[in-house]
């Protein structure tokens, strides 16, 4: 089959590969009809998250149609059925896994034991994305064998495009994730830093879940454009001062929630001098992420206020205000994202015509051109925020 | 590489039977060889100035060109990482610098004359694959790219609120939903 594989920082390619087959009784085989690119596959393409080998397989947010199931998973799944699969593999059965914690399921991870030594205890195994969780090959792929395929699935009711339900495998419930942990009540600001595919989710969660005001900050038109149609006031960060304008709109209390959907690539400019700081010192290994959004948000939560964090971080960081968290007693939530435990409500509100995630693609192109999208994607070209890939 | 690549690879996990189409382009190769240049150049001219100041005229000047050596460093890991294009301009200016140091050498008493006019060409010719390269990467990925994007086998359509019942009618729509306990955290005032 091809599948994108990558074989070092900036280097992914669409290599013929073996075909995967049943390798447990739990898992199952499912031809792809459908898969994205995440920014946190941009992560991978950079080479900012330990552990990845040249010749793993990318991708996490998939789905398909079922065409092998082992004997364990034959109650659950059949040939045929249509499923989405959670980027978070899970077990269902283990200590988190009960209490709805699936993205840090404690059987998954088929390298816990290396895993919890450099985490400590580590997370679930996750898809396409690198030893220490597990080393799954991805599925920007022709197949996917799905471990655990009796839990990790959301069937597909018939009804609904590829496009409606791709994104239950990630973005969507990471969005969700994101807003619910902001414990959204009626009086609230929510500021959501970045416009990618996973801040449009959260801006769209946020206003479904009914805050007052939704304020999206970026610097790029055309995802500023897209906050903006979905409800958001937009601030662009290389015009607007964003502290002051988001006490501003905040009767200078400060928003109540923050979101941060940027993550360990903060963008670098002259204007934010401590991203220039972050970025050498990621060049010569002495911090691995730029925590720019971390640092703003601290300082312009409002006291006993929410610091959701969907954005991804890698390990070590420089500079941030611990002692502003502690004054100002902020709760910070964070994590990957559960998602089985939101899709059942989602995939609800998707069939009643509540929200409908498609909105978020503008290219949708063949599996041999995957690689060209990752830089596509990477430069902001051509108006791009989401990509598909159909194999 | 592939061999390497599949011997590491979990037992039932795709191997790499053939390779094919991948994300990095000419214009990156060629970005990557001249920051390995630059890093093979600029060592030399930080551990052996001496080397360098004999052969071009240039004794007593070991101090500027380990200078030198250490920009060359400096631009060379920047070419090779994922701030190519900057890495490229680094080099550009590195070349003005290098041009400006060796018109200084190349007085009438420098009896080294020969070589830094030797020296002088080779900064042209590199000048000019760093002129190559830094077009081609702003042609490939600067954000008004000049070569063509894949073009999308189903273009999109429709309205990019993705709220289908329109927004007024979604603000407050999922009110409905009950926060766990564990993702609440204000305390609502009584
Ligand atoms: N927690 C999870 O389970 C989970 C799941 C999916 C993605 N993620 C992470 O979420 C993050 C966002 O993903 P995405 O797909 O939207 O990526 P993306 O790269 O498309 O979006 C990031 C956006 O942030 C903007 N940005 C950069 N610096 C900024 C700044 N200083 N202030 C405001 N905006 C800024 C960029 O312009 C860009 O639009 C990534 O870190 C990704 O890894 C996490
Ligand atoms: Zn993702
Ligand atoms: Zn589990």
């Amino acid at each position: 089959m091809r599948a994108l594989v990558w074989h070092g920082k900036e280097d992914i390619r669409c290599d013929t590969v073996s075909d995967p087959t049943i390798e447990d009784p739990r898992d199952a085989i499912i031809k792809v009809t459908a898969c994205a690119i995440c920014g946190s596959d941009l992560h991978l393409f950079h080479n900012l998250i330990p552990a990845m080998k040249p010749g793993d397989i990318m991708g996490h947010e998939t789905m398909g149609e079922v065409v092998e199931v082992g004997s364990a998973a034959q109650g659950a799944l059949k040939k045929g059925d249509r499923i989405v699969v959670p980027f978070t593999i899970n077990c269902g059965s283990c200590e988190q896994c009960r209490r709805g914690n699936f993205s840090v399921c404690e059987t998954t991870n088929r390298n816990k034991e290396m895993a919890d030594k450099v985490f400590g205890h580590a997370g679930a195994g996750l898809f396409g994305y690198s030893a220490l969780t597990g080393a799954y090959p991805g599925g920007q792929a022709e197949y996917l064998r799905v471990p655990f395929a009796d839990q990790t699935h959301i069937k597909v009711p018939d009804g609904l495009t590829d496009e409606q339900v791709l994104f239950l495998s990630d973005i969507l419930p990471t969005g969700w994730q994101a807003a619910v942990a902001c414990d959204i009540e009626p009086e609230d600001t929510v500021a959501i830093w970045g416009c990618g595919p996973v801040g449009q989710m959260a801006i769209r969660s946020a206003v479904l879940l009914g805050a007052k005001q939704v304020i999206a900050i970026d610097r790029l038109p055309e995802r500023l454009g897209m906050a903006a149609a979905g409800g958001a006031i937009t601030l662009n960060f290389e015009e607007d001062n964003v502290i002051e304008r988001l006490n501003e709109l905040t009767g200078g209390k400060g928003p109540q929630k923050c979101i941060d959907a940027v993550g360990l690539e903060s963008h670098v400019s002259l204007a934010q001098p401590d991203t220039l700081l972050d970025r050498a010192k990621q060049v010569v290994m002495l911090e691995n992420d730029r925590p720019h959004v971390l640092r703003e948000m601290i300082y312009v939560c409002r006291p006993a206020g929410i610091l959701s964090i969907p954005g991804v971080y890698s390990g070590l960081i420089d500079k941030v205000p611990m002692g502003l968290i502690m004054n100002k007693g902020l709760t910070i939530r964070t994590g990957q994202t559960h998602v089985k435990r939101w899709t059942d409500d989602l995939l609800r509100r998707i069939q009643e015509g509540q929200i409908d995630p498609s909105f978020v693609i503008t290219h949708s192109v063949g599996l041999q051109d995957g690689p060209e999208m990752y830089n596509v994607f990477r430069n902001k070209q051509d108006g791009c925020i989401k990509v598909v890939l159909k194999p | 590489m592939n061999l390497r690549a599949n011997s590491a690879r979990m037992k039932g996990d795709p191997r790499i039977l053939r390779s094919g189409r991948g994300s990095l382009g000419a214009a990156d190769r060629l970005g990557r060889a001249l920051g390995w240049f630059s890093i093979g150049l600029g060592l030399v001219q930080l551990l052996a100035p001496r080397q360098m100041t004999r052969s071009l005229g240039m004794q007593g000047q070991e101090g500027l060109v380990r200078a030198y050596g250490a920009r060359e460093v400096a631009s060379g890991v920047l070419s090779l990482s994922v701030d190519r294009s900057m890495g490229l301009q680094s080099r550009l200016l590195g070349d003005a610098a290098d041009v400006a140091m060796l018109l200084a050498a190349l007085r009438r008493d420098n009896p080294k004359r020969d070589n830094v006019m030797l020296a002088l060409a080779m900064v042209a010719g590199v000048t000019v694959l760093d002129v190559v390269a830094s077009q081609a990467l702003k042609a490939r990925h600067g954000r008004e790219r000049a070569q063509p994007v894949p073009r999308s086998v189903t273009p999109h359509r429709g309205d990019r609120s993705g709220f289908p019942q329109g927004l007024a009618r979604a603000r407050g729509a999922a009110r409905d939903f009950v926060v766990p306990p564990d993702f609440r955290s204000s305390p609502r005032p009584v």
